[in-house]
């Protein structure tokens, strides 16, 4: 007695025109990765005290490998990913397709606009890093390149949109389908998010950039920055969650047991979006009583973690008891750990449970005193976004890939050696990063050069290096695996995606068809919004646009 | 198994107020602050940050200063890619103030082996008071991204 989470579960084959779309942002994202990863080796070694970057075409400094290692892995991989794979459990949650034009066109509006960002950190014009706080300038490509990344997400948003209403009309008074409800969830959590990021680039930075205005207001564009910069957070993970509350359990043998509860979960996110000044609490210019509100705030998010970490862990119950599991945790040993998309992604949650607890240490104000851009930070984000998240992304490639191309994925067993592999070599790179963090060794710093040092940073600075070694080597084998099974996997017939049933369908009356008005969620969203910054942004209007620029630092 | 449903998120949702109350116990009875507003520092247009510090109180004598019996007052400015002054001297055991601004790009303060880590942002003032219970040399270093020459950019404090 279970419902499926898609509207059409007899199959619903989506055009082979959209489907190319959907794969081209994948392996786009994909390739782009690549790049990064190649970055990344050398911000790694760099804390062993080992210059690669030296050797590298191109790239000249290792703040330019890591501004091109954070803008491709953490903004263009993850938009590509989520405009791709959001888009697919999208229509097939709906059983519609999706607006053509609008698809195809954010998928030229991503590259074009990566492009840019790309052309501009080559050339040694945006070394400003992820962040790129002002009044470090960079070329005006920069900002263009990352406006139009954000953009692409808003096309892909409005084709969903589009589609849920199509969908509304054809069936009404009926649930919207659980695949199809998260996925629209995490882009109508980005659509306000991201308001912050593309208010600072459009309105302040890129005509700055083009001399239309004569400086900047540091504090009011890193909270601008902020104001997106936790929230993405949530972008590069909601997508992830899609997969473990709407695909795992069955790719597992198990089913979702509560519907609501997933629901609530995402509309938990679209609530709490304005927690981005914890990663302002040494700032001057932000209040203690916005500190003490924001670190509650951030505090309320751990709980629809605490949810998924609920809900997940039992559908991966009831498959390893259904697999003859017993006892216990005697049923974690049972789930098919032998199929390499389930055990990365089982994995990546394991990461995630150690990263969301570090998480609270640096929401936790005090302690986060200790630790405030210190190792400790990446060491934390590393598990989330760079476990967590990627490992995840890799899980999926592993069933989405041999989806694409109709083909059968070439090694199971070394794809199943590289998520492991993969996943030791995070472990041993952040648990070396937090130690060496917590000894106040810096994040964000050319160690090979620097002109200090401490001999408590060494042992950690050498195992940073191991782990983040042993992080390329897998991702690289990652690479391998899709090449060999685009150009050499055997064919096979295509094969829907694995979506899960729920044991509680769905309600069509009481409270819980509320939970599908979007509008509700939005409208609450943008009051805690307002109540947050809306007295901040009052104190900084009109904004003192004084500070001038630092050009290609 | 709603049963096992409701009890996991109550659990939850109490380990998280009971962390709320960790982090409130250390705000107030323990008495840890975060760093505070020390004011703004206005500049006109055309005018230089550097040339409007140099008369702005306490920015116009940078170093440390004894302002009371014990309390002592540590006035520094960042720029890219260095702090001044570079060395700060301070008795072991007085209640040192720091008040610091940057009058470029945004810098750090973090004294390595303190809970003395602010962000130093262009027309604004950030301030923290800090014991130091052991004497010895602390470095101090600049740990937010500003440049090229970022991982040059360092100091030390003196307790004795």
């Amino acid at each position: 007695m279970s419902t499926p989470v898609v509207s059409e579960p007899s199959g619903f084959a989506l055009p082979q025109g959209q489907l190319n779309a959907i794969k081209w942002n994948i392996y786009f994202g994909f390739a782009v990765l690549a790049i990064g990863v190649i970055m990344g080796l050398d911000q790694a070694l760099n804390y062993a005290r080992v210059d690669v970057v030296q050797y590298y075409p191109v790239v000249k400094s290792y703040y330019q490998g890591l501004t091109i290692h954070g803008v491709l892995n953490a903004l263009v991989l993850t938009t590509a990913f989520a405009n791709g794979f959001i888009a697919l459990t999208t229509a097939r949650g709906l059983g519609r397709k999706l607006n053509d034009v609008l698809l195809h066109a954010a998928l030229w509006t991503l590259v074009i606009g990566s492009l840019l960002a790309a052309y501009a950190m080559l050339s040694g014009k945006a070394s400003v890093l992820y962040t790129f706080y002002p009044p470090l300038e960079a070329n005006w490509t920069f900002y263009l390149g990352l406006a139009l990344v954000v953009v692409s997400t808003w096309i892909t948003s409005a084709a969903q949109l589009m589609a849920l209403r199509g969908w509304r009309k054809d069936h009404p008074g009926e649930r919207v389908p659980l695949l199809a409800f998260m996925s629209i969830a995490t882009y109508v959590m980005w659509d306000i998010a991201s308001v912050g990021l593309a208010v600072e680039v459009v309105v302040f930075l890129l005509p700055w950039s083009l001399g239309l205005l004569p400086g900047v207001d540091p504090m009011l564009d890193r909270t601008l920055f902020w104001f997106t910069g936790h929230p993405i957070v949530y972008f590069w993970l909601l997508p992830i969650y899609v997969s473990w509350y709407g695909l795992i359990p069955k790719q597992a043998g198990g089913v979702l047991f509560s519907d609501s509860l997933t629901r609530v979960a995402f509309i938990l996110f679209i609530l709490l979006i304005p927690v981005g000044f914890h990663h302002q609490f040494v700032d001057p210019g932000v209040s203690q009583g916005l500190n003490f509100t924001v670190a509650v705030l951030t505090f309320a998010i751990f709980f629809p973690s605490l949810m998924t970490a609920f809900a997940v862990m039992y559908a991966l119950e009831i498959a390893g008891r259904r697999r003859g599991g017993s006892g216990l945790v005697g049923w974690f040993f049972r789930i098919p750990w032998s199929d390499p998309s389930v055990a990365a992604q089982v994995l990546a949650m394991i990461a995630f449970l150690l990263g969301g607890i570090s998480g609270l240490m640096n929401a936790s104000y005090t302690m986060n005193m200790e630790i405030h851009n210190t190792a400790f930070i990446p060491g934390h984000f590393h598990m989330t976004i760079g476990c967590a998240v990627a490992l995840s992304y890799m899980g999926i490639a592993y069933w989405l890939i041999p989806y694409f191309e109709r083909r059968e994925l070439w090694s199971s067993r070394l794809a199943l050696f590289q998520g492991f592999s993969y996943f030791f070599g995070v472990m041993i790179f952040s648990h070396a990063l937090m130690a060496g963090g917590i000894e106040g060794m810096p994040r964000r710093t050319d160690m090979v050069h620097a002109t200090y040092g401490l001999a408590a940073w060494k042992i950690p600075g050498i195992m940073t290096g191991v782990g983040g070694s042993l992080m390329f080597v897998s991702a690289m084998l990652f690479f391998f695996i899709l090449v060999m099974t685009i150009v050499a996997g055997k064919r096979t017939s295509q094969r829907d995606l694995p979506f899960t049933a729920t044991v509680q369908a769905p309600s069509t009356i009481g409270w819980q068809p509320r939970l599908d008005r979007f509008s509700y969620w939005v409208l609450a969203s943008v009051i805690l919004v307002i109540a947050v910054y809306g007295p901040f942004f009052l104190g900084h209007f009109p904004p003192r646009l004084t500070t001038p620029g630092l050009l290609y630092p | 198994m709603e049963r096992y449903e409701k009890t996991f998120l109550a659990a939850s949702a109490a380990v998280l107020v009971i962390f709320l109350c960790a982090l409130g116990y250390g705000s107030v009875a323990m008495d840890i602050h975060l760093p505070s507003h020390g004011g703004m520092i206005y500049c006109g247009a055309g005018e230089k940050l550097r040339k409007v510090l140099r008369k702005t109180p306490p920015f116009d004598h940078v170093g440390v200063q004894e302002i009371a019996p014990g309390k002592y007052q540590a006035v520094v400015i960042a720029h890219t890619w260095s702090f001044t002054p570079d060395e700060i001297d301070v008795p072991v055991g007085a209640e040192v103030s720091f008040v610091a601004t940057s009058v470029d790009v945004i810098h750090g303060f973090f004294i390595v082996g303190t809970r003395v880590n602010m962000m130093l942002i262009p027309g604004q003032v950030s301030e923290f008071s800090y014991r130091f219970a052991k004497p010895g040399e602390y470095l101090l270093i600049c740990q937010e991204y500003c440049g090229q020459l970022h991982h040059t950019m360092s100091g030390k404090v003196v307790v004795k």
